[in-house]
C-alpha cells in the first residue's frame, strides 16, 4: 500500500521503474546478494516508509547505487550501513538503533510481556485462594418470568 | 437536483440519530417501554436516510455529474462502468458516506433482528450505536459534504487514481469497513452492558455472531488488498508493515482475542470484565485505523484528506468515543463479577493464553506504528520503523501463540490435563517432525528457520484435523458411529477446524514465499530465454494494446517446462493518459505449490526490456489459507445456536436460553 505512494511519485518523474535495475545490480552474485540484504534495512527518504529494495524513485536508486560502490569497495555490511547513517542520520534506517530515545520501542513489547504476565500469575494465584464461589447470580423478575414461560411450554404436550 | 436530495437525507439522518441515540437511552433508565421502542424505528430511518444519500451519490458517479465536486475530482466519463461505481468510494467524502452506510446497516440490523433482545439493552445498543453515528454524521456534513456543487462544472472530471481501478482494490474497502465498523457493534454492546451493569453468557451470545461477521469481512478485507499489492506492485511482496496495512491489521489482531475471550464468557460466564475491555479497545483500534488513514497523518496516498481540520475533527472524535467508553469502564467494569473458576491449564486458560499473546502483539504493532508519529510529535530527530522492527518483534510472540493453537481446544473446561492433550496430538506431532526432516532435506542449506516454520504449519492444519477427529472419536468407535457425531456436531465446531487449519495453511504460505523466492531481475530481448525454477520463459515480444481507458505495454512470455508448453503470461505496463500515471500488472501462472511471477518494467534504448521473473513458492496458499478462514467464520456464523434473531416471536423467547449443544469453537 505504501507503493501507492510510490507510484503517486513515479508519476512526477520521468517514467516507470522497477526498484532494483538490473544495470546496478553488482556481477559477483555474493556481493549483490549483500547489497540488496542492506537495501531491504534502508529507508527510501522521500517515500512513505518503503525500503530502498522496493523504491523506484530516484533517490533510493542513488542510494543503492552508492551501498554498491561501497561493498565493491570493500566495506562490510556495518561499515556501508553506518557510512550512510553517518550522512542521513537514523532516519534512513527502518530498524532503529537501540538508544534512549528508542527504548520504549524496543522495550515496550517485552516489558507489556512481563507485566501482563505477572497480571496473570495474580489473576491466577487470586482465583486460587479465593474458594470456587460456585453461586450464580440471582435472577432477575425479567428472567424468571422468562423461564415461567418456557416451563409452561415444554409441560404443554 | 439528486445531489441536493442526498445531502438533505444526510442532514435529515443527523436529527434521527439525535434522537437516537437520547431519547430510548433516558427511557431504558426510566424504564419508559414507549420511549425505548422509539430505537427501533430510528434506527431504521436513519438506515433508509444513508442509504438515500449513498445511493444518491452513486447515481452522480454513474450518471458522470461533474457539477458534484466529488465526482469532478474522482470520476472521468470514459472509465468502465466498474470503476465508475467503486469510485464512490474511492475518495475521501464518499468512502466516510460508506463507513456511515454500514454503520446503518448494522444498527438497523439489530433494530429489525434483535427482537429476542431485553428492550432495554436493545435500546442502550442502539443509542449507543447512534452516538457513533452522530459523531460521524456530524463529520461528513460539517467537514467533508459528498455534494457539494462546484460552478462553473468541468467538461469531464480528473479521473480516479489508476491504482484502484482494479478489481481487487474496488472491493477491498467495503469488506475493510464491513470489518470495522462491524466491531462497532461488539463496542456498543460492551457500552449498553456497562451502563445496564449486566454482562451474561446471553450477552456473549448475541455479541459473538455479529463479532465474528465483522472479523470475517475484515480478514476478507486485508487478504483482498494483500492479494492487490501482490499482483499489482510488480515486486512479488505481499506485506508490507506499511502504517495503512497495520491500521487494519491492528483491529484483526484485537477482533480475534474479542473473538476468543466472548467464548469464555458464554461458555463459562468468567473474563466479562476483559471481554468488556476488549470490545472497546477493538473498536479503538478500528477508530484509529481510520484516523491514521483518513486525517493525512501518514501522508501516504490513503490519507485523501489533506485539510487538517478534518484531522483535528476525527481526533476529537477519537478522544470522546475512546476516552468516554475507557472511563465508563473505569467506573463500572469493576463490578461486573465473574463466576465461573478455572485452573491454568484448562480450556479457559488456552483462551487467555491466546488473548495474552494477541494483547501482546497487537500493542507491538501498535507502538511500532505509532512511535514514529509520536517522536515527531514530541519534536525528537524523526526515525523510522519499518519491516525489520516488525519482524523482529512480531513472530517472537506469535510463534508461541501459533504453537498452542492446537492444545487450547482440546483441553478440557476448568481443569486440564497438559500431558494428556499432548499425547492426543501425538500424530500431529509426528507429521510435523517427518514435514521437518523431508524440508530440511530438500532444502538443505536453506534458511533454517523455514524448516521449523513449516514444521509449526503442518502442526496447525493436522492438529485441527486431530481435534475434529478426537470429537468424532474417529478410529475408536465404529465408523457409521462416527458419522452420526459428525452430523451432530456443532457447525462451530466445524468453523473452528477450517479457521485454525486455514491459519496452519498461511503460515505455511508465509514462509515458503518469505524463504524460498527465486528472482530474476534482467534485461531480455524478443526471443531471449531465460530459466527460473525448472521453468524456461522466452520473451516473444511486446505490443501496444488500447485499453478503455489507458494505453498498455503487453509483454508476451511463452512458458515451458521440459520442452512442452505450458501457459502464456501477458505481463503489462498501462499509462493512464488522465492521470500520466503508469501501473504495472504483473502475469502470474498460479499452480498448487507455487506461483510464476513476471512483471515488465521500461525499454532500454537498445530495444531490450527490463523484466522481473520470480518463483514464489506457496503464495497461493496464502490467499487460500485466508479464504479457509473466512468460509470457517461463515460456517460458524450458520450455527443454529446463533440464528437469533430469525425465528418466530414465540420461538425467539425459547430460542434463548438452550444453550444445549456441547463446547464451541
Amino acid at each position: 500500500m505504501r507503493t501507492l505512494l510510490a507510484a503517486l511519485l513515479l508519476a512526477f518523474s520521468l517514467g516507470p521503474a522497477f526498484a532494483v535495475e538490473p544495470e546496478e545490480m553488482l556481477d559477483d552474485p555474493a556481493l549483490e546478494a549483500r547489497a540488496r540484504e542492506i537495501s531491504k534495512e534502508l529507508r527510501c527518504l522521500v517515500c512513505q516508509n518503503q525500503s530502498i529494495d522496493d523504491s523506484n524513485a530516484g533517490l533510493a536508486r542513488d542510494l543503492r547505487v552508492l551501498v554498491r560502490e561501497r561493498l565493491t569497495a570493500g566495506d562490510s555490511n556495518e561499515d556501508a550501513l553506518r557510512y550512510i547513517v553517518d550522512r542521513y542520520g537514523d532516519f534512513v534506517l527502518l530498524r532503529p538503533p537501540v538508544s534512549p530515545r528508542t527504548y520504549a520501542l524496543w522495550f515496550g513489547p517485552a516489558l507489556l510481556f512481563v507485566i501482563a504476565g505477572l497480571g496473570l500469575v495474580v489473576f491466577f494465584r487470586r482465583r486460587q485462594a479465593a474458594p470456587a464461589e460456585t453461586t450464580t447470580p440471582p435472577l432477575t423478575e425479567e428472567e424468571r418470568a422468562r423461564l415461567e414461560t418456557l416451563m409452561d411450554e415444554d409441560r404443554k404436550p | 437536483m439528486i445531489a441536493e436530495i442526498g445531502h438533505y437525507a444526510l442532514i435529515m439522518a443527523v436529527f434521527v440519530v439525535l434522537i437516537q441515540a437520547t431519547l430510548p437511552l433516558w427511557g431504558a433508565k426510566q424504564g419508559n417501554a414507549g420511549l425505548m421502542a422509539l430505537a427501533k424505528p430510528a434506527a431504521q430511518l436513519q438506515f433508509i436516510l444513508v442509504l438515500a444519500a449513498f445511493l444518491a451519490l452513486t447515481y452522480l458517479f454513474v450518471t458522470s455529474d461533474f457539477s458534484v465536486a466529488v465526482v469532478a475530482q474522482n470520476s472521468h466519463s470514459a472509465k468502465p462502468m466498474l470503476y465508475k461505481v467503486s469510485g464512490v468510494w474511492g475518495n475521501h467524502e464518499g468512502s466516510m458516506l460508506l463507513w456511515i452506510l454500514i454503520l446503518a446497516i448494522f444498527g438497523a440490523g439489530v433494530a429489525t433482528f434483535g427482537r429476542n433482545l431485553p428492550a432495554s439493552l436493545r435500546a442502550r445498543v442502539l443509542a449507543v450505536q447512534a452516538m457513533i453515528a452522530l459523531g460521524f454524521l456530524a463529520f461528513i456534513v460539517a467537514t467533508s459534504n459528498p455534494f457539494e456543487r462546484i460552478v462553473p462544472p468541468p467538461l469531464d472530471g480528473n479521473g480516479l487514481n489508476p491504482l484502484l481501478q482494479d478489481p481487487g482494490l474496488a472491493f477491498h474497502p467495503p469488506f475493510l469497513y464491513l470489518g470495522y465498523v462491524g466491531f462497532s457493534m461488539a463496542f456498543s454492546f460492551a457500552v449498553a452492558a456497562l451502563i445496564e451493569g449486566r454482562v451474561d453468557a446471553a450477552w456473549a451470545r448475541w455479541v459473538r455472531p455479529w463479532t465474528l461477521a465483522a472479523w470475517c469481512n475484515l480478514t476478507l478485507g486485508i487478504a483482498l488488498g494483500s492479494w492487490w499489492a501482490y499482483y499489482e506492485l510488480g515486486w512479488g511482496g505481499w506485506w508490507f508493515w506499511d502504517p495503512v496495512e497495520n491500521a487494519s491489521f491492528m483491529p484483526w489482531l484485537a477482533g480475534t482475542a474479542l473473538l476468543h475471550s466472548a467464548i469464555v464468557v458464554e461458555k463459562r460466564d468468567a473474563l466479562k470484565s476483559w471481554t468488556i475491555l476488549l470490545a472497546i479497545i477493538t473498536f479503538s483500534l478500528s477508530l484509529i485505523g481510520t484516523f491514521l488513514v483518513r486525517s493525512g497523518v501518514l501522508t501516504s496516498v490513503h490519507a485523501f484528506a489533506t485539510d487538517p481540520t478534518r484531522g483535528v475533527f476525527i481526533l476529537a472524535l477519537l478522544v470522546v468515543a475512546i476516552g468516554g467508553s475507557l472511563t465508563l469502564y473505569a467506573l463500572r467494569g469493576p463490578a461486573l463479577k465473574a463466576t465461573g473458576t478455572f485452573a491454568p491449564i484448562s480450556r479457559e486458560g488456552g483462551l487467555v493464553l491466546n488473548n495474552f499473546l494477541l494483547s501482546i502483539v497487537t500493542a507491538t504493532v501498535f507502538i511500532g506504528t505509532l512511535y514514529p508519529l509520536f517522536i515527531d510529535a514530541i519534536g525528537a530527530p524523526k526515525l523510522s520503523v519499518g519491516a525489520p522492527y516488525f519482524n523482529a518483534t512480531f513472530w517472537p510472540f506469535m510463534v508461541p501463540l501459533l504453537a498452542a493453537v492446537p492444545l487450547g481446544p482440546i483441553l478440557a473446561w476448568k481443569r486440564g490435563d497438559l500431558l494428556g492433550v499432548l499425547q492426543r496430538l501425538w500424530f500431529a506431532g509426528a507429521v510435523a517432525l517427518a514435514v521437518l526432516l523431508v524440508v530440511w532435506y530438500v532444502k538443505f542449506g536453506g534458511p533454517v528457520l523455514a524448516v521449523f516454520g513449516m514444521a509449526l504449519a503442518t502442526w496447525l492444519v493436522v492438529g485441527a484435523l486431530v481435534e475434529l477427529a478426537e470429537r468424532l472419536k474417529l478410529f475408536r468407535i465404529p465408523l457409521a458411529d462416527s458419522l452420526q457425531r459428525a452430523r451432530n456436531l456443532p457447525r462451530a465446531a466445524y468453523g473452528m477446524t477450517l479457521a485454525h487449519g486455514g491459519l496452519g495453511i498461511v503460515v505455511a504460505g508465509i514462509v515458503g514465499s518469505s524463504a524460498w523466492q527465486v528472482e530474476t531481475i534482467q534485461i531480455m530481448h524478443p526471443g531471449d530465454t531465460v530459466e527460473v525454477a525448472g521453468y524456461q520463459l522466452t520473451l516473444e515480444g511486446v505490443s501496444e494494446v488500447q485499453g478503455p481507458n489507458y494505453t498498455s505495454q503487453q509483454g508476451t512470455f511463452l512458458v515451458s517446462r521440459a520442452g512442452s508448453e505450458v501457459v502464456r503470461l501477458h505481463p503489462e505496463k498501462r499509462n493512464y493518459p488522465v492521470q500520466r500515471m503508469p501501473t504495472t500488472e504483473s502475469g502470474i501462472h498460479t499452480t498448487s505449490f507455487a506461483d510464476l511471477y513476471t512483471a515488465l518494467g521500461d525499454r532500454q534504448t537498445d530495444g531490450g526490456w527490463s523484466v522481473r521473473i520470480y518463483y514464489n513458492p506457496l503464495v497461493p496458499w496464502l490467499w487460500a489459507g485466508a479464504i479457509f478462514m473466512v468460509i470457517g467464520g461463515v460456517v460458524s456464523l450458520t450455527d443454529r445456536r446463533y440464528r437469533v434473531g430469525a425465528p418466530t416471536r414465540r420461538r425467539a423467547v425459547k430460542a434463548l436460553p438452550t444453550g444445549s449443544a456441547p463446547a464451541g469453537t
